[in-house]
């Protein structure tokens, strides 16, 4: 024990040597430390990783690779540039699919959000029984869809269905055919659509309304404020946020629209619930497939700038809210994506040849790739933090 | 010794304690906190005539939400216990007039009920628990452990969540093909399913509300990053993994578009793959009422479970917004 005292005190270093020494040592001991700590992160990493990789990170960037080859189920991918978008271009069924997504995805998002938020604010008080309108909102959401459209399907049948007996006892003497008549389809699936997914967007407005102080509407009730304008003073600005969040999800979800056409109309009748995502399906997978996995992809990435563009709408509609923290020019890169963006869907449906060659295209590809990244980066970063 | 045992008593007594209240802030409070705002007076026990005019006026509204909401819900299983012919009648019948409960021991002959049945609940079992066990592994690395290039990698894992699936789904199956995991049982299912940024993200975003003093305590009593993984952060995310655990298990049970895709043999279908085809099957196309038996029966597993879990459902979306 006595001898361990006396060792206690060990002299401090120092001579410049020393000093060197171990600014040297702490340098390597540092560098051993990143590098066992980036050994110990992957290996945390790894299993996930592996997997997310192969099912989603490596598709992803082959999609931008595939786009821009002739790839069909057999032979090698041979790089065509355009080609394909411009074989989109000239493609009916494509444009009308194009047509239809935003004929789906505009009143499911106006629809949906609406009443989504409706609901939230009724359920966001003290009620009797909140939680069983809560429960039953949000069901809808969590059933498989394919007993969803099998129960909307017959509600919806033309002949027998409740729904045609129900508005026959409204008087309404010509009730439309819904899933079997081309005007009715889109509209039926947008009724579906709507009724399952407004429980989710409920829940997602009642946690963003349950963070506004409740002194807020004490303050404005002393002040005399009505109902209404406490809504539009107190609850509309301190939503902002998930008002944000809400619409970016709402877009994506309904511009990519798949799984309720495919159980539900089966893209039909004829062509008329064709939608983008739907068109990728039949072009490879589905009963017309004819295997151009490269002609789909085009496709493919078409949806995904469309996903893409509706998010930075809301970004740029949005830009008052202090999300992050930004550098100055950033608005820049995503308004001239946004510019280019609308140009080419008008010119794409309307078949207007832009004469823009292969040079323009690059360009364009270019600044939405860049609009792109920069995107990823202002939304991650919110993410992140 | 004392230096070692000191930091131990301290997370024994007041680790529990001192994390019970860090956690809401990742559950967001979807309790409604009582007479938060809203048309309720606060100290008023005789509510003014115009005050309760209004609050039936939101009763009628939101039971006529309820209805539209869960009236095909009831029809579903009114239908379920018709005759095949009494499914479509004129008028509209709600309530069967003889209630067909055979109709649900006849659709396990009728149809391949059973096998599809199992392969769901297999198939749902072990996409949860791969996505449990990769998810909460790989976001402690990303939570609690530096290293260069984390963030880049995390906000990779981020970006791929706004890409919708539609747009790589043809790579991706072409990738799956190239690697020969088609085809193969129920391979591909659970390999798509089961890796998902979903779980790392919101598994992340929960660790990063654990004090990090535990996690050091912990390493001083020679833990090591794997035991701390383990013994301390799995733990004290019951909330977390338990939202993670019941998204997962209903994605995976309600998914239709990828078994569609990737489930080729009949014998592998899932409920949801196999109740489509049934439906489509033209040899039963008289056998109205037992699609809606199968449906009911597909339904309520999942109506089951969100009742026992619905805090945890609700808990997960708003803390995460995400669907995954």
């Amino acid at each position: 024990m006595t001898q361990t005292l006396t060792d206690v005190p060990t002299p401090p270093p120092t001579t410049k040597a020393a000093t060197r020494t171990d600014k040297h040592s702490q340098r390597h001991r540092t560098n051993t430390l990143r590098r066992r700590n980036t050994a110990l992160g992957w290996s945390f990493i790894a299993p996930n990783f592996i997997g997310f990789a192969v099912v989603t990170m490596v598709p992803i960037i082959l999609l931008f690779y595939m786009a821009f080859t002739d790839w069909n189920a057999l032979g090698t991918p041979n790089w065509i540039g355009v080609d394909n978008f411009e074989r989109l271009a000239r493609n009916g069924t494509f444009r009308a699919a194009v047509a239809q997504t935003f004929y789906y995805a505009i009143p499911h998002i106006i629809l949906t959000g609406i009443l989504a938020l409706g609901l939230a604010i009724l359920l966001n008080q003290k009620l009797r029984g909140v939680a069983f309108f809560r429960a039953a909102a949000f069901f809808p959401y969590i059933t498989s869809i394919v007993a969803i459209a099998i129960v909307w399907n017959l509600l919806f049948s033309p002949d027998y269905g409740p729904i045609n007996q129900l508005l026959g006892l409204l008087g309404v003497a010509d009730p439309p055919g819904w899933t079997t008549s081309t005007n009715w389809a889109m509209p039926a699936v947008i009724i579906v659509g709507t009724w399952r997914e407004m429980g989710y967007y409920m829940i997602l407005f009642l946690a963003g309304l349950q963070t506004i102080p409740r002194e807020l509407y004490e303050a404005a009730k002393v002040d005399g404020a009505s109902a209404w304008n406490r809504f539009l003073h107190i609850t509309w600005p301190s939503l902002r946020p998930t008002t944000f969040f809400v619409t970016v999800i709402l877009a994506i979800d309904s511009f990519k629209v798949f799984d309720l056409i495919q159980v539900m109309t089966d893209g039909g009748p004829g062509t008329s619930t064709y939608t983008i995502s739907y068109f990728i399906f039949q072009k490879t997978l589905g009963q017309d497939s004819t295997g151009e996995f490269g002609y789909a992809s085009a496709a493919s990435l078409i949806l995904f700038f469309i996903c893409l563009a509706m998010t930075v709408l809301q970004f740029v509609v949005n830009h008052q809210t202090d999300i992050v923290a930004k550098p100055r020019w950033w608005p820049l890169p995503l308004v001239a994506g946004l510019i280019c963006f609308i140009i080419a869907i008008i010119a794409f449906c309307a078949r207007i040849d832009l004469g823009l060659g292969w040079v323009g295209w690059t360009i364009a590809f270019v600044i939405c790739f860049g609009f792109m990244v920069a995107m990823t980066s202002v939304w991650g970063k919110r993410i992140v933090k | 010794m004392t230096t070692l045992t000191t930091p131990t008593r301290s997370m024994d007594s007041t680790g529990p304690s001192s994390t019970t209240p860090s956690t809401p802030p990742a559950v967001a409070k979807s309790t409604p906190d009582p007479a938060r705002h809203g048309g309720v007076p606060h100290k008023t026990t005789h509510p003014s005539p115009a005050r309760r005019v209004g609050r039936i006026a939101v009763y009628i509204v939101l039971i006529g939400f309820a209805a539209f909401l869960l009236l095909p819900f009831f029809w579903m299983i009114s239908s379920s216990l018709k005759k095949n012919l009494d499914v479509f009648s004129i008028p509209i019948r709600w309530i069967p007039e003889v209630f067909q409960w055979r109709n649900y021991a006849d659709i396990w002959t009728q149809a391949d009920m059973g096998t599809w049945m199992v392969n769901t609940v297999i198939l749902s079992v072990v996409v949860t628990a791969l996505q449990v066990l990769t998810g909460s592994f790989a976001a402690y690395g990303f939570a609690r452990v530096r290293f260069p290039g984390r963030d880049v990698l995390f906000l990779a894992y981020i970006a791929t969540l706004a890409v919708p699936w539609q747009a790589y789904m043809i790579p991706q199956f072409i990738l799956m093909t190239k690697i020969q995991l088609t085809g193969k049982w129920l391979w591909p299912m659970i390999v798509l399913q089961a890796f998902g940024a979903f779980g790392v993200f919101l598994m992340k975003q929960f660790f990063e509300t654990i004090p990090e003093e535990l996690s050091e305590s912990a390493r001083l009593d020679g833990l090591t990053e794997y035991g701390i993984w383990w013994r301390i952060m799995l733990p004290l995310s019951g909330p977390a993994l338990a939202s993670l655990a019941l998204l997962t298990f209903v994605r995976t049970w309600n998914d239709y578009m990828g078994p569609l895709i990737y489930l080729r043999d009949q014998a592998n279908y899932t409920l949801q793959i196999g109740l489509k085809t049934f439906q489509a099957d033209p040899n039963a196309s008289s056998l109205d009422a037992l699609l809606f038996t199968g449906s009911t029966l597909s339904v309520l597993p999942i109506a089951i479970i969100f009742l026992l879990g619905q805090r945890f459902f609700i808990e997960g979306i708003a803390t995460s917004g995400m669907k995954g």
